[in-house]
């Protein structure tokens, strides 16, 4: 590593401790940007001579790169951004804070993917999804393929692992029809992990024609774009690998979705080597991540903690969570989006017969959503008093980012 | 009415739902059930044909490659055309209300629109993002609009139309009025599930749809509180 790269890591790893210790964050973004505005290039030096995979989507990305690098794990130590914090700020802080590794999982945000495949140079990437995300600010979903597209078709030694139910996802895996045949496109192993939402795929992205959905089975009606065979499938609560041989996954998280995301981490794994057979009993030693799916006491209330950010999230969160109270909290600070429409966009029935409860910034946005979707509710004012409001036993908290984050602070930044 | 029920088009949801545009149907059958009103919504998508006969038609918001594809459709089916003149009431949203106009720009590109209202839409310098409020027309007898916008077209209106509401915050067409409306036709830059923010809006379109005068007052309270919440939050950004 140049000497302005070391310089730049060693005052990375010093600004994270000290961001810790000041109880201003835990660090894992201040770091690197310190380190990269002393070594701009600080990302590339850290990633040099580590075997890297890197894991982008709308959903699940946080927790599919924590089962990856579990699963990679077997092979040796690994790096990875596990407090959530994916973008290239990020990855720098967690590199430098990792110290030399041979293995690194790194999660990455939709939008940063191109610069980070170009600053880390990954042996594989994982693309699980995309959907409508905070549509203020981010990209319109056609226009996030079309770039992953692009930056995809640069690089023609690193393997790709995508998801075949995603048509989004699919195309963008896909070299473009002018796509010069003197070079070889990425290989890419396809993964089905399900995909409860549908709605930003009703319409072919290379030929604008519909697309036509029938079981598990996609295909667009005016162009050859359809599902490709998958070589790793989710089967009951276990997964199917590319060998035909069934491995049963034991998890500590809820909800089939985190069966999906198992034979992603397991079909990321393989492509350093890792056999399932020997990756698949370390997933069960995945708990929480940043709090998401924590589990905490309190006055006799057992909370779970679910995040859900956009609406596939929500649908995949109601999946989840246990017939029981449920407080669901919604804000729309800037990390959220500042726009609350997509509250029309998920079905709240599923809470028909439940307790409900809202709050947050903006609970009565949520409160007209409910309210048309004939979900009765109790407007509470603090975290509090939800936990007051419900009997002892089991109550689930649903939120979005920023409200999530408060409730978080609430239990002591639980991990 | 058409028919012995109230008959909604939610137009292209598979084109034109970008952000929560089916609030809109949901509202307007919600309000329209409360009052026993026997209601019908149909979703009708781009690959299939869109009936003459309905009474309320919704035609919400879209990225630029599907609003160039869904006016094209529209102006093929030629189905809205003949609801329009059998004096069917149609509701545009952000794309949506762009396309009823008579061009528009998607992708770079200008594009014939339907030609319903007389207006045209080209590229602002800036998108257009955050809380939209206005006076809405006097002769319309509803409260001011409150909603959100998220575009970067700006819109120009002809002799035959009026502007919807005077801006009072936001962008709207051109930072001075927002959306537009003739007959029983009415666009908006208020995008996603305008209705949620704006149930006198909601009514009015069921008034016009079924020529009943005076709707029973429903209770309104979430969205009361919704609305004066968001126009402290206008107040207070400018403060």
């Amino acid at each position: 590593m140049p000497l302005r790269a070391k310089v730049a890591s060693s005052v990375s790893r010093t600004a994270a401790a000290l961001s810790r210790a000041a109880g201003r964050g835990d660090g894992s973004v201040i770091g690197g940007w310190i380190g990269l505005k002393i070594d701009p290039d600080l990302l590339a030096h850290l990633a040099a001579g580590r075997a890297i995979a890197l894991v982008s989507g709308t959903n699940g990305k946080t927790t599919t790169t924590r089962l990856a690098a579990a699963a990679v794990g077997v092979l040796g130590k690994v790096a990875t951004n596990s407090f959530g914090a994916n973008m290239p700020t990020g990855h720098t802080s967690a590199l430098a804070k990792a110290g030399s590794t041979p293995y690194a999982v790194l999660e990455v945000d939709e939008h940063y993917l191109a610069q980070v495949l170009e600053a880390t140079e990954p042996h594989v990437v994982a693309l699980l999804n995309l959907s409508r995300d905070q549509l203020d600010r981010a990209k319109e979903v056609a226009m996030m393929a079309q770039l992953w597209r692009a930056a995809l078709v640069r690089h023609q030694d690193i393997r790709v692992v995508a998801n075949a139910d995603d048509p989004m996802v699919v195309w963008a895996a896909t070299p473009p029809p002018n796509h010069d045949h003197r070079i070889n496109p990425p290989q890419v192993t396809w993964f089905s992990a399900g995909q409860r939402w549908h709605d930003d795929s009703w319409v072919c992205p290379e030929c604008g024609s519909t697309i036509q959905r029938s079981g598990d089975q996609w295909w667009c009606t005016g162009c050859p774009l359809r599902r490709p065979q998958p070589q790793w499938t989710v089967e009951d609560d276990g997964v199917l690998d590319p060998t035909g041989a069934w491995h049963k996954v034991s998890l500590q998280l809820p909800g089939k979705v985190n069966v999906g995301n198992a034979a992603t981490a397991l079909a990321v794994a393989a492509e350093f080597g890792v056999r399932p057979v020997d990756a698949v009993s370390r997933l069960s030693s995945v708990t929480s991540i940043a709090g998401r799916y924590a589990q905490v006491e309190r006055d006799g209330r057992h909370i779970r903690l679910l995040l859900a950010k956009n609406p596939a999230s929500w649908l995949e969160a109601f999946d989840m969570a246990d017939v029981a109270p449920t407080l669901l909290s919604i804000n729309a600070r800037d990390p959220d989006g500042l726009d609350t429409s997509w509250l029309f966009d998920v079905d709240f029935a599923p809470l028909r017969g439940r307790q409900v409860l809202i709050t947050g910034d903006r609970a009565y946005d949520l409160a007209v959503r409910l309210d048309v979707n004939d979900v009765p509710f109790q407007h509470i004012r603090s975290f509090d008093e939800a936990v007051r409001a419900v009997p002892p036993g089991r109550l689930e908290v649903i939120a979005n980012y920023t409200a999530f984050q408060d409730i978080r602070a609430e239990l002591d930044r639980v991990n | 009415m058409s028919t012995e029920s109230l008959r909604i088009v939610w137009v292209y949801p598979d084109l034109l739902s970008t952000y929560g545009d089916r609030g809109n149907a949901l509202i307007l059958a919600r309000r329209a059930r409360q009052r026993g009103l026997p209601i019908e919504v149909l979703e009708v998508r781009s690959d299939q044909r869109l009936p003459a006969t309905a009474d309320i038609y919704l035609v919400g918001g879209g990225e630029d490659g599907p609003q160039a594809l869904g006016a094209q459709r529209l102006i093929a089916d030629g189905s809205l055309h003949r609801a329009v003149a059998q004096g069917s009431v149609v509701f545009g949203v952000c794309a949506g209300y762009q396309l009823l106009g008579n061009s528009f720009f998607a992708k770079g590109t200008k594009c014939a629109g339907l030609e319903l209202l007389d207006i045209t839409s080209d590229r602002g310098e800036t998108r257009a993002v955050g809380e939209l409020t206005g006076d809405i027309d006097a002769r319309l007898g509803i409260p001011p609009l409150s909603g959100f916008e998220n575009h970067g077209g700006r819109t120009h209106l002809g002799p035959d139309v009026s502007p919807l509401a005077r801006v009072t915050a936001g962008v709207g067409n051109d930072g001075a009025s927002e959306g537009a409306w003739r007959g029983k036709l009415l666009g908006t830059y208020s995008h996603g599930p305008a209705l949620a923010r704006n149930p006198a809006l909601a009514d009015l379109l069921l008034r016009w749809a079924t020529g009943i005068h005076q709707l029973p007052p429903l209770d309104d309270t979430w969205s009361d509180r919704l609305r004066s919440e968001r126009r402290a939050a206008v107040a207070a950004a400018r403060a």
